[in-house]
């Protein structure tokens, strides 16, 4: 059972909730302080992502983040409900070129589909994400230092 | 915390000042801040990020799309920007290859290259 649960209305706005939770959560689960600007970030694109889909797809439905702090690792889930997102970056970031990006000739907007996903697995060592037919599953892991996580 | 944003113009650069958190709620903020000086034919622009407490893809979508509104115009956007944590969504996205990204204001405003 997750140690806490979120879940709240696809609304920009609350991004920023969720990734002042999930620092609390982590610092408190014992993540390095290192560590906490990359959950802080991770976190962040994730929801990010999920709110954007929603707010498209399925405004009615909340978005949903499990923060689980375990003896050996601090996980969290981000979970849409938006099938078929076809937001997957095949190759990752390294399949970009920067300098395409500010082409002349692409049109100033936001930075390719799935760019933001693509930071998350770029920046979490043990990151994975798992599409299906009702939604995606994007699960963020960080292991405890050798000392273990504060009880 | 929110975004705070501030403009000074040093002749003809124009230093925005930037702070707080930019993400997917803040950044509209930025985007149209940007756009509003293009408007207003200022196209040499030095964005200071040193107060910025976090950065998200979406930030980087605003100042991507900032760098290609300036450029139409043959001008230029410098990052002004020293911390690690803002400096590390640069590297891993390769945006430091696009970006002229400066240890201060001073520096960037005499930058030639």
């Amino acid at each position: 059972m997750p140690t806490v649960e979120l879940t709240f209305s696809p609304l920009a706005a609350h991004v920023r909730t969720a990734r002042l939770v999930a620092t609390a959560v982590a610092r408190r689960a014992g993540v390095e302080d290192a560590l906490l600007d990359e959950v802080r970030l991770a976190v962040g694109e994730a929801c990010s992502r999920a709110v954007a889909l929603h707010a498209r797809y399925a405004p009615d439905t909340p978005v949903e983040v499990c923060l689980t702090d375990e003896p050996d690792e601090f996980t969290v889930v981000v979970i849409d409900r938006v099938g078929d997102s076809g937001d997957e970056l095949a190759g990752g970031l390294s399949s970009i070129d920067p300098m395409d990006l500010v082409s002349p000739d692409s049109e100033p907007g936001p930075l390719p589909s799935g760019f933001g996903l693509a930071v998350v697995t770029s920046l979490v060592d043990d990151a994975e994400v798992e599409r299906t037919t009702t939604g995606t599953t994007v699960t963020l892991r960080w292991k405890a230092p050798a000392t273990g996580l504060a009880s | 915390m929110d975004l705070s944003l501030a403009t000074k113009d040093e002749g003809d650069i124009t230093v925005v000042e930037v702070g707080g958190e930019i993400d997917v709620y803040t950044a509209p903020k930025l985007r149209e801040q940007l756009i509003e000086l293009v408007s207003n034919g200022r196209y040499q622009l030095v964005v200071d990020m040193e107060s910025v407490d976090f950065l998200d893809s979406t930030g980087l979508g605003v100042l991507v799309g900032g760098l290609k509104r300036v450029r139409a115009h043959d001008g230029s956007l410098r990052l002004v920007c020293t911390q690690e944590r803002i400096l590390k969504i640069f590297r891993i996205t390769g945006l430091t290859k696009v970006f002229p990204i400066h240890a201060s204001v001073d520096e960037a405003l005499t930058a030639t290259d």
